[in-house]
Formats: structure tokens, sequence, C-alpha cells
């Protein structure tokens, strides 16, 4: 077997629509699973059990289904209801609403390791509610956990893949795409390999440096 | 403030009814039982506070005199019996002539008179030492920015750290941080100020700093202090009365040179002796 340049260079342009997709899948997935997660966490609070109950139950069951089984659902089965988004914005979705029930154990956690001392301070000065969270609580809650929240996004980035089986070609989707019609297995998956290291290296530290600023 | 230091009735006594509300009384609480499972912290306690006053609660620990700060602040509920603050009741309010548990409405309204030093400070670590102090100014009592921020730096000033309003919390000497904490609660301008053991948390040489500060405030503002505390010099030098607190009651209660030096109650002396 020898190393063919020429191959690394023919899959160049399908590698950057990949990489496109990947990065895009990455960044939106992110997102909404950080906000939706919050909004579980938020929500599990919530003084009446007729809120807690389902969305306990809701979370519990996205969490304990495959991801797989979870994108396949909603790009077979959505679309006979007449719910159609496209296979993009499907895995996005998907992505994040599965890793949103991760997201918000570790922000239940933060939430949690907050000293029960700033909710009386906060107590004694009267601040009403809302302001307290999003004051007090929140900030030093959410400080803490972005170390774990940067560990599921580096999980996240090593999931993209699956998004093959709804026919969205991330990285490894053109890959095999381009192998299978070049007979050239060794370049591109070797080409992609070194760019999920380059990705999630870089974001591990930056997480690092992120928590380095934030824990104080 | 009237010379006279003991309230008018023995609050020790039991069955003392129900006394109206007069106008120098400021904090009144009736029969008020406190239980955390089985073990009953208060014990049908009644007793009041003037309005000016600097009352020092002492007793052995786990006598119940944290428990009532922390009634005050509502950080905790009454099993039984009431509180009123400034005539309004504090847990309850009356509502067709009936007492009923309060809404947070009204918790807040009255709640708004009380503020609250702690043992561990509770600075909110995610905010400069300025922002500390202004952000309840600014969020409950609506005050503008420039005016909470120009209040904020005189009572930093007040307490001696006028010169680090942008540091954080964690910068700060534990004293440093209690002395914030002491700015920031009288920021909000209120009638009491309740302090819990605000010195125990301090290492030796900070506990001097702290005591100074609270005792310019006892000395320069009218406000009420209700004191919890094991300095009993302390104790001495702010107070006008001193309660003894034994088994969720006072037991004793009069101005501090009385207490200090010829406590009546066989109880006061072991206690005084201990922590002399």
């Amino acid at each position: 077997m020898t190393w063919d340049w020429g191959a690394v260079a023919d899959f160049m342009p399908h590698f950057r629509d990949g990489l496109l997709v990947t990065l895009q899948a990455l960044v939106l997935g992110s997102l909404i699973s950080f906000v939706l997660g919050l909004v579980w966490a938020l929500l599990m609070r919530a003084p009446s059990r007729w809120v807690r109950w389902p969305v306990g139950a809701a979370t519990e069951f996205v969490r304990n289904t495959p991801l797989l089984v979870q994108l396949f659902f909603l790009f077979y089965v959505l679309p006979e209801w007449d719910i159609t988004f496209s296979a993009l914005t499907t895995g996005v979705v998907a992505i994040g609403l599965h890793y949103s029930t991760y997201t918000m154990q570790v922000y239940r956690a933060g939430i949690e390791a907050v000293p029960v001392g700033q909710w009386e301070a906060a107590t004694a000065l009267n601040l009403p509610l809302r302001r307290t969270w999003t004051a007090v609580i929140l900030p030093q809650a959410i400080r803490r956990v972005v170390p774990a929240l940067g560990n599921y996004v580096i999980s996240m980035l090593k999931d993209t893949p699956l998004l093959m089986a709804i026919t969205v070609l991330d990285m490894l989707g053109e890959a095999r795409l381009f192998s299978q019609q070049n007979f050239q297995f060794t370049e591109p998956l070797t080409v992609i390999g070194v760019a999920f290291v380059l990705i999630s290296y870089p974001a591990s530290l930056l997480m690092r440096a992120l928590e380095r600023r934030l824990v104080r | 403030m009237s010379a006279d230091t003991t309230p008018a009735k023995d609050p020790g006594a039991t069955g003392t009814g129900n006394p109206p509300v007069d106008g120098s009384e400021l904090i009144r609480f009736d029969h008020v039982t406190k239980r955390f499972g089985t073990n009953t912290v208060l014990d049908r306690l009644d007793f009041s506070v003037d309005s000016g006053k600097h009352v020092t609660l002492i007793g052995p620990s786990g006598s119940g005199k944290t428990t009532i700060l922390r009634l005050l602040m509502t950080l905790t509920k009454p099993d039984e019996g009431t509180i009123r603050v400034g005539g309004q009741y504090l847990t309850h309010e009356e509502r067709n002539g009936r007492l009923v548990p309060a809404g947070e409405k009204h918790v807040r309204e009255v709640r708004r008179n009380i503020g609250m030093v702690f043992q561990q400070f509770n600075l909110f670590p995610n905010m400069k030492v300025l922002r500390n102090v202004t952000e309840a100014p600014v969020t409950v009592l609506g005050l503008s920015k420039d005016e909470a921020e120009a209040r904020a730096r005189e009572l930093l000033d007040m307490v001696g750290l006028g010169d680090r309003c942008d540091a954080y919390p964690t910068q700060l000497s534990g004293g440093q941080q209690q002395r914030v904490a002491i700015a920031r609660a009288l920021a909000m301008r209120p009638q009491v100020l309740l302090l819990d053991e605000v010195t125990s948390a301090l290492d030796p040489e900070l506990v001097a700093g702290v005591l100074d500060v609270l005792r310019d405030i006892a000395r320069s503002t009218d406000i009420t202090m209700l004191c919890v505390t094991h300095e009993m010099n302390f104790a001495r030098d702010i107070s006008d009365q001193v309660l003894m607190f034994d088994s969720g009651r006072v037991i004793e209660s009069g101005p501090p040179e009385r207490i200090f030096s010829d406590p009546e109650h066989e109880r006061t002396r072991e206690f005084l002796g201990a922590v002399r």
C-alpha cells in the first residue's frame, strides 16, 4: 500500500464540504443542548410535580435510548405526520435534544453545588427569585459546569458521523463516498481522522483555558 | 431611645398574654415554637425588642439563638406562634380579620426592614465588591446605578474598604469580606440588623477590625441590632440589653452590666464562667 498525495488533493474539496457540515452540526447541536439542558434543569426545580414529572420522564426516555434510533425516528417518522425538516436540521435537533438530557444533569449538579448561604444572602437582601437566579445562582453554577459541558462537546463531535445514517454528508460521509467512488480508502479516512483530532484537541485546550478563567 | 433598657414584661415568664404593640416596640415574638424533628429548639418563646436597641443573645450552642435570627430573616418558619416586625406580622397576614400564612408579596414587604450579616459572610463571589453592595439597592429599592454606587462607596469607606471596590470577594481577607457584608446589609437601610456570630469564622487577628466597625455603627446610627455572639466584651460594649438563652427559652435578661457582673440565674453564671 502506498500513500498517494494526489488522492489527498482530490479529496480536499469534498473534505471541505464535510468539515463544514460537521462543524455546523457541532456548533448548533452544542448551542441547542446548552440551552435546552438549562431549561430542563430549571423545570426540574419547579414547585409543581405536574411540571417535574413529565420533564423527568421525557428526558429519562431520551437519555436512555440510542441517538441513532432518535435520528431515524425524527427523520423517517416525523414526515409521516407532515413534519419535515432538511436532513441536517433534523440531525442538529436530534443531537442537541439528545445531549440536552446529559447537560441538564450537569447543570443540576452545578446548581446544587452553589452554597445554600448564597440563597440565604439573596433572601436577606430581598432579591426577587428571578434576579436571584440570573444574578447570583446561575453565574456561579455555570462557571462550575463549563469543564463538564466541554466534555460533552467533544463527545458530540465524535457522534456527528451518525448523521450519515440520515443521508447527511459530514466528514465521514464525504470520506466514505470518495472512497467508494475512487477505491482509495487510506487517504480520505486518514485525513478525517487527523481532522477530528485537530478539532477536538484545540477545543479541549480552549475549554481548559476557559475553565481557568472562569473558576474563581 | 428610652433610658429604660428592660422590656415591659419579663420575657421569660409564661402566660404573658398579648399586650398591644406600642410605638416603640419593633420586634415581638409571641409563643414561638420551632422544632427540628423531635428537637424543640424554641419553646413557646415570648420576647420583644424596642426600636433602636442593641440586644445581644447569649447562651450555650443549640439554645436557639441563631434560630431566632433565622426566623426573623424568614430563612426558616416557626411551627407555632407569631412574629411581628414594626407591628406587621412576618409569617402571617391578616385577611378578613383572620391570620393566614403570609404570601410572598407580604413577606417581601415586611422583610424589607430587616438585614442580616452571616457567620460565613456569604458575599456573591461572582460580583466585585462594589456590585455586591449595589446589587440589591438597584434591583430591589430601584435606586439608579450612580446613586447606589455613591452610597456603596460611602459605606465601603465607612468600613475601611473604600479602596477595594474593584476587588472580588475571594481576593479579600475574611475580616475584609465580613466588613463588605456589613456594608452590603446597611445599603438596604434596614431598621433591624441581625448579626449572626459575625466573627466566629475569622482568624483572631481579624476580629477586632470587624467589631470596631460594628461599634461605630451602633454608636452613630439608630439602627436596631440583634446580635448573637460569643464575644462577651463586645456584647458588654454595644448592648443595651442581654438575653440569656437556655433550652429554647429566655432564662434571664437585663442590662449587660448586671448580667455580666451579677447574674441571677445559676445557668447564666455557669455559662459566663465557661466562656470567659
